[in-house]
């Protein structure tokens, strides 16, 4: 299989949709001439022509609005926020308009559209360029939303968010876009809302979506050379969110640490405990722990941002407390 | 040069300092113009040191060059009064260093330590010094426009006659928020002047491709708002037209919207290339003639106030400001982790 980059892998999975499907296209800003803000849309206005791949103003609100309103007369529109911090100034149309357009209007206008772009921090950009969005959007009924965590997985959950006929929040992980892995090649899809095994173990269950999907794979290597072994679910998607993999997972392991790049209140992982403590009561032999990002806006100095940040030895020693190890 | 002043607000304002003949005795213009090009030169030769500590993994993050756009700066906050509000984009170095923040306490922000003005955790993009007024620094595109027409508000409220200067790029007009805030100030006769920074470039967007009509200044008719649009390239020019719009909000908490005609040399952030793919060289060498340091420069030069010798000791005056900022920065701690808890809400427990 061919080794690429996650950034390489979404724009394989924008080309083959966008030659697969003429009502496909990618709007947002700098996608076009600049060939994409972060790269992910190199090339596709010299293959498909400024009416499939369009430049916009800095208007977040208003081309999410266009978008919105073209999916309601039959295209599919993919909208590109440059990163999901500006995409704030829009959430008014993706959580009023495009989540509930098919509720209000009785079945009557579905939303097959993609809401897509990098998220969460990346590296010294401070309290407003550096945040991870997926527990606001996931908070929202009508909404799907993917956090694909490898490159294979961000092709084949891309084809199939544009192929939805719901609205689909796509996060990309902002320090993702140079990682790299085996890609198949060609057309495959992964279904939404199923959560993958990313490691086998009998330790403790490591649940985990997007970028923190390799710090978790960090994670089992270091406690593997203890000889821990742990299971590793990515969740892939985190609404909906796959219950049936974290439970099957917590009952083979009894124990369970989540592990987010977002804020600790109202977070993913605070809907991941209580699914477990539903499901998985009996077969718990110690509280379920959480590792997420400080409860503060990022800071800019390297060493606080450090600080702030979930990482693999703080993963490491939340496996440890519930192992009661430590 | 668009002026667009409804005939309520239609009122001279006095010309403010133009180069020569105001009515100034011939050497306070000569030390004005003297002040001009030395707080033009110091952002100059601190900005090429952002650019070198940059590369060197000093600065972090995002970090946005104004060279090119120093005679906005310069002229603006030299006729601000001390009690006058600042508030800008992430684009800020410029404007405050010229407002009068140390560059120490800048350089030592950019290189995120405890001596920073934001104590390292706001970093390039987020400025503030409450000394001065200087309310920062913001991030979003347009999100701060808005800020401004509340600090306009609360002077009004307070009865008091200062005035609130708020800076973007041209790009920003295309925001809501800039609409929603212009339409306040002006509905509610707040004491703002905005100032378009129109240096042509939205990032890799050139103005055409992504403003209706190029012409920004017009956008201030549909909320009554007089405009002006200027050559920001000329210090003077900029002075002029800022003194202009400072009486309108003085006296009659009239709002003016300025566009500045600028144009930036380097790219839009350091991860960007000085020329990008979006615009030609020709056309980047053929501004760079009408850099704002060179204009002033040869003003001075032709009424015979600037030897060389001058002109070299200002520049190695301002080179010397900038190492000594360095060397602050570098000599400056890491903020201490306990930092990382501080600030999230003020403490209200003592
Ligand atoms: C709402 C929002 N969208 C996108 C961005 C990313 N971005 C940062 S600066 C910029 C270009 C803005 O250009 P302009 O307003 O002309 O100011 P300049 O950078 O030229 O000073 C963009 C697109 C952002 N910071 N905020």
């Amino acid at each position: 299989m061919p080794v690429l980059t996650y950034r390489d892998a979404l724009r394989e999975a924008l080309r083959e949709e966008l030659i697969r499907d003429d009502r496909v296209f990618l709007m947002g800003e700098e996608v076009a001439q600049y060939n994409g803000a972060y790269k992910v849309s190199k090339g596709l206005l010299d293959e498909f022509g400024p009416m499939r791949i369009v430049d916009t103003p800095i208007t977040e609100l208003g081309f999410a609005g266009v978008g919105i309103g073209s999916a309601m007369v039959g295209l599919r529109p993919i909208i590109e926020f440059m990163t999901w911090n500006f995409a704030l100034l829009a959430i008014d149309q993706v959580v009023n308009a495009a989540a509930k357009m098919l509720y209000m209007s009785g079945g009557q206008f579905p939303m097959p559209m993609v809401f897509r772009g990098p998220n969460g921090s990346a590296l010294q950009l401070s309290a407003q360029h550096s945040q991870a969005w997926e527990s606001w959007l996931a908070h929202i009924p009508g909404l799907k939303v993917v956090t694909p965590g490898t490159p294979a997985d961000a092709k084949g959950l891309l084809k199939s968010a544009i192929r939805d006929d719901n609205p689909v929040v796509f996060l990309e992980g902002e320090m993702l876009y140079n990682t790299k892995g085996e890609v198949p090649q060609g057309d495959y899809t992964i279904p939404l809302g199923k959560a993958d095994l990313k490691r086998e173990g009998d330790a403790c269950t490591i649940v985990a979506h997007g970028k923190m999907v390799l710090v978790a794979l960090q994670v089992a290597d270091a406690l593997a050379k203890e000889g821990i072994a742990v299971d590793v679910v990515d969740l892939r998607t985190v609404r909906p969110i796959d219950i049936e993999a974290i439970a099957t997972s917590v009952r083979k392991t009894n124990r369970a640490v989540v592990l987010e790049e977002g804020w600790e209140i109202c977070g993913v992982g605070a809907q991941v405990v209580d699914f477990i403590q539903r499901e998985c009561f009996d077969d718990l032999d110690s509280p379920v722990l959480r590792v997420h990002q400080e409860d503060v806006p990022m800071p800019y100095a390297k060493n606080l941002e450090r600080a702030a940040k979930p990482d693999a030895p703080k993963a490491i020693a939340a496996v440890k407390k519930v192992m009661y190890l430590a | 040069m668009t002026t667009q002043v409804p005939p309520d607000t239609q009122t001279q304002a006095p010309s403010t300092a133009s180069a020569g003949n105001n009515g100034q005795p011939a050497d306070d213009q000569a030390s004005l113009r003297k002040d001009l090009l030395r707080s033009m030169l110091i952002q100059r030769r601190f900005e090429e040191r952002c650019a070198e500590a940059y590369a060197l993994g000093k600065i972090g993050g995002f970090c946005h060059l104004y060279i090119g756009q120093e005679a906005i700066s310069a002229g603006t906050m030299s006729m601000l009064r001390p009690d006058d509000y600042v508030v800008t984009s992430y684009r800020d170095h410029g404007q405050a260093i010229a407002r009068g923040m140390s560059p120490r306490s800048v350089m030592a922000e950019l290189f995120g330590r405890q001596d920073g003005c934001s104590g390292g955790k706001g970093g390039s993009m987020h400025l503030f010094d409450k000394s001065l007024n200087f309310l920062g620094g913001h991030g979003i595109v347009g999100g701060h426009v808005p800020l401004a027409a509340g600090v306009g508000w609360a002077i009004k409220y307070r009865g008091g006659d200062q005035v609130c200067v708020c800076f973007f790029g041209e790009a920003a007009v295309n925001i809501g928020a800039f609409h929603e805030a212009l339409n306040m100030a002006s509905l509610w006769k707040l004491p703002c002047v905005f100032i378009i920074e129109n240096n042509r470039y939205g990032m890799g967007t050139e103005i055409s491709r992504a403003t209706a009509n190029e012409d920004v200044t017009a956008r201030g008719a549909a909320y009554r708002m007089p405009g002006e649009s200027v050559d920001a390239q000329d210090v003077f020019a900029v002075r002029d037209a800022v003194g202009r719009a400072l009486h309108l909000a003085r006296t009659q908490r009239q709002p003016t919207l300025l566009e500045m005609r600028t144009y930036r040399f380097m790219g839009h952030s350091m991860s960007d290339a000085a020329s990008g793919t979006y615009r030609t060289k020709e056309e980047l060498e053929e501004n760079m003639k009408r850099d704002p340091i060179l204009v002033l420069r040869e003003k001075m030069h032709a009424g015979g106030e600037l030897p060389d010798g001058e002109l070299k000791k200002m520049d190695d005056e301002a080179k010397a400001i900038a190492q000594d900022a360095w060397d602050f920065a570098d000599k400056s701690p890491e903020p201490p982790l306990s930092e990382l808890w501080e600030d999230v809400l003020v403490d209200t427990t003592s």
